[in-house]
């Protein structure tokens, strides 16, 4: 599939855009891409709604990089004060969404966006896990993934601190304290890191810098490297079987269907499906409530005064209450190295799932009664996490002294690392059902 | 490999030599562009001492000033608050600032100058991840602090809470007492910030 001599050049029926195609196609893969990636890409023909979340992903990408464009046309990275003695690039934000026209749908649907892309993404790899499909031979695929996880990560922390706002501001302040964390080289990193011994006008410079250019380069290249690699090896589907086993007597899997129209067609409905929800957030409730955008970031940033609560935005809070779960010293370094480890393992761990998982089947429909309780408890888990880090320190669930919101985060940051770690014994010994050898379609 | 099968370890030492100087080349390029996000020179020279005026700090209040872009607090304790400060020792983590930081005038249990223990000078960011603590003066449950509480800070962030001289209590996640930073008395009601006395 990967070749581009196995595919014929396109020959001009005559007319001039036929002409112009062949001059192209002699000059550039065009019709062996088109074929090889799109309308001869032979997708599963069992694909279900999980499978609508990396093309919506996609979307959402676009849709950021077309947003951010037209928002970096009126933004400033400032941190000075303006002659109202606002700080400029928080007036530039208030700039954008009461003087531009139409500045606050474009914000709106990047802030927003920022969410959804998570929302999409936490689903695309929820349905990796469900169905196997970072398994071999997909396991660069997966691991692909789990960087542009990370890259996502890191776009939408220095993303937030452009607006400049309270949230802004604190949040960078202890994302960044956490590097000096580091034995040795941890101080003069963070410095390096904010280019002053404080957060100020040169890290939001730069934090600028790296989220319009450095990092949506990366994280481009590493979409086009996952997609690249998947249509290598082709998509796995809810069954977990690879439908590259039974072929027709041209190669053509079985079980397989064109990318384009079939999946092309479906993935417009969820297209469709996607943008009317995200519009009534767009347009009804951009804040989200507090956890898209947080009130504390309408206030500009106030080095002097820490907000008397502060928390990062929702995608990030599972992986932030293993960073508070950890409060123990071990081995002579202080608890909050050990935090910052734990939140940093917390997710490269997932790039190692293809290796722990030992199952004989790889989709959850054929594997066993360990797998299907173990999982249950850790997206439960995962979710407890999640919204334990909106809470304060010392939060207390339904305000029940003994459901103590501290020790809870830490029995479920165990599990989520027990869960990976003991995976390569109980994958082993579960009961797998009898795996079919064609994809299951009625 | 050369056309015969064999190793050409002629061309594998060239190779490796090419390598190498274009490797060496290539860290050295990387240099101006990895020191260009240290600290500017006008970052550097930012920060120069802070004078305050403390003449109209009422007793049992606190004031902010910023030096060096963090926020320094100068507090005015009363007798009731110093006295706290040896009934909590036993609580506290560091309560000799022994692994703290501070000068080595101010080195002592209200961690401030011997004859003016009342002036509480401090750099009012946590050591644990840097937020600003925020002031609980009150003593008891009334401000959200558990009923046993006699007054102090409390770092929103993680829950670190400090004494009425910024001594960390013990388990809570900051590592040290909140720093002190280098300061002396102008004057009896003006303090320089950022200055070692000159004597002493």
């Amino acid at each position: 599939m990967s070749s581009n001599s196995q595919y014929e050049k396109y020959k001009s029926d005559g007319s001039l855009l036929g002409a112009l195609l062949e001059w192209v196609d002699v000059r550039f893969p065009a019709t062996a891409l088109w074929r090889s990636q799109v309308g001869e890409y032979y997708a599963p023909k069992n694909f279900n709604f999980w499978y609508f979340f990396g093309s919506l992903a996609l979307m959402v990408l676009v849709m950021q990089i077309v947003t951010g464009i037209f928002l970096v046309m009126h933004y400033k990275p400032d941190g000075s004060l303006d002659a109202n003695g606002i700080r400029v690039a928080f007036a530039s934000i208030n700039y954008i969404m009461y003087d531009v026209p139409w500045g606050w749908l474009i914000r709106y649907m990047h802030s927003t966006g920022a969410s959804a892309f998570f929302i999409v993404v936490y689903l695309h790899m929820f349905r990796g896990i469900l169905y196997g499909s970072y398994r071999k031979p997909r396991e660069l695929v997966w691991v692909l993934g789990v960087l542009i996880f990370l890259c996502l990560m890191a776009e939408a922390f220095m993303g937030y601190l452009l607006p400049w706002g309270q949230m802004s501001f604190w949040g960078a302040q202890v994302i960044i304290n956490l590097f000096s964390a580091i034995p040795l080289v941890g101080e003069p990193l963070s410095v390096w890191i904010r280019g002053d011994v404080n957060i100020g006008d040169a890290t939001l410079n730069r934090f600028f810098s790296f989220h319009v250019i450095a990092v949506p380069l990366v994280l481009l290249g590493l979409v086009a490297a996952h997609l690249i690699a998947l249509h290598e090896v082709g998509s796995n589907n809810p069954d977990g079987v690879e439908i590259g086993k039974h072929t027709n007597e041209k190669g053509i899997p079985l079980d397989g269907i064109p990318f384009h129209p079939y999946y092309t067609v479906k993935d417009i409905v969820g297209v469709v499906v996607f943008l009317a929800l995200f519009s009534i957030v767009v347009f009804f409730v951009p804040e989200g409530g507090g956890y898209f955008l947080e009130y504390n970031n309408f206030f500009q940033a106030d080095p002097m005064k820490t907000p008397p609560h502060i928390a990062p935005v929702w995608y990030f809070t599972p992986f932030y209450s293993m960073l508070r779960a950890m409060v123990w010293n071990f081995f002579w370094v202080e608890a909050k190295f050990w935090g910052v480890v734990a939140m940093g393992a917390g997710v490269v761990i997932l790039a190692f799932l293809p290796w722990l998982d030992r199952a004989p089947a790889k989709s959850i429909r054929y594997r066993g009664p360990i797998f299907k309780t173990l999982l249950a408890i850790f997206v439960f888990g995962f979710l407890i996490l999640g919204f334990l880090g909106t809470k304060v320190p010392g939060y207390k669930i339904f305000g029940v002294s003994w459901l103590d919101g501290d020790i809870i985060a830490q029995i479920f940051t165990v599990y989520y690392f027990l869960f990976f770690l003991t995976m390569p014994l109980w994958s082993k010994i579960d009961k797998c059902k009898p795996v079919p050898e064609r994809v299951t379609w009625k | 490999m050369s056309d015969n099968g064999k190793l050409d370890c002629g061309r594998r030492r060239l190779i490796f030599a090419t390598a190498t100087v274009g490797g060496a080349g290539a860290v050295a390029a990387a240099v101006p562009f990895v020191s260009s996000m240290l600290p500017s020179e006008r970052a550097k020279a930012a920060g120069a001492p802070v004078e305050v005026d403390i003449s109209r700090l009422e007793s049992g209040q606190m004031m902010i000033v910023e030096w060096q872009g963090k926020p320094v607090w100068i507090v005015r304790r009363t007798p009731a608050m110093l006295e706290t400060l040896a009934q909590v020792t036993g609580e506290i983590s560091d309560p000799e600032s022994k692994a703290s930081q501070q000068p080595d005038y101010c080195k002592n249990q209200q961690r401030s100058y011997e004859k003016r223990p009342e002036v509480l000078v401090m750099i009012g960011i946590c050591t644990h991840l840097g937020c600003s603590p925020s002031a609980k003066f009150k003593a008891g449950a009334e401000e959200g602090m558990t009923a046993d509480w006699k007054g102090g800070f409390l770092c929103p962030c993680h829950g670190s809470t400090f004494d009425f001289a910024g001594r960390v209590f013990k388990a809570k996640p900051a590592p040290t007492n909140l720093p002190i930073p280098p300061h002396r008395y102008l004057s009896e009601q003006r303090i320089l910030i950022g200055e070692h006395p000159t004597e002493a």
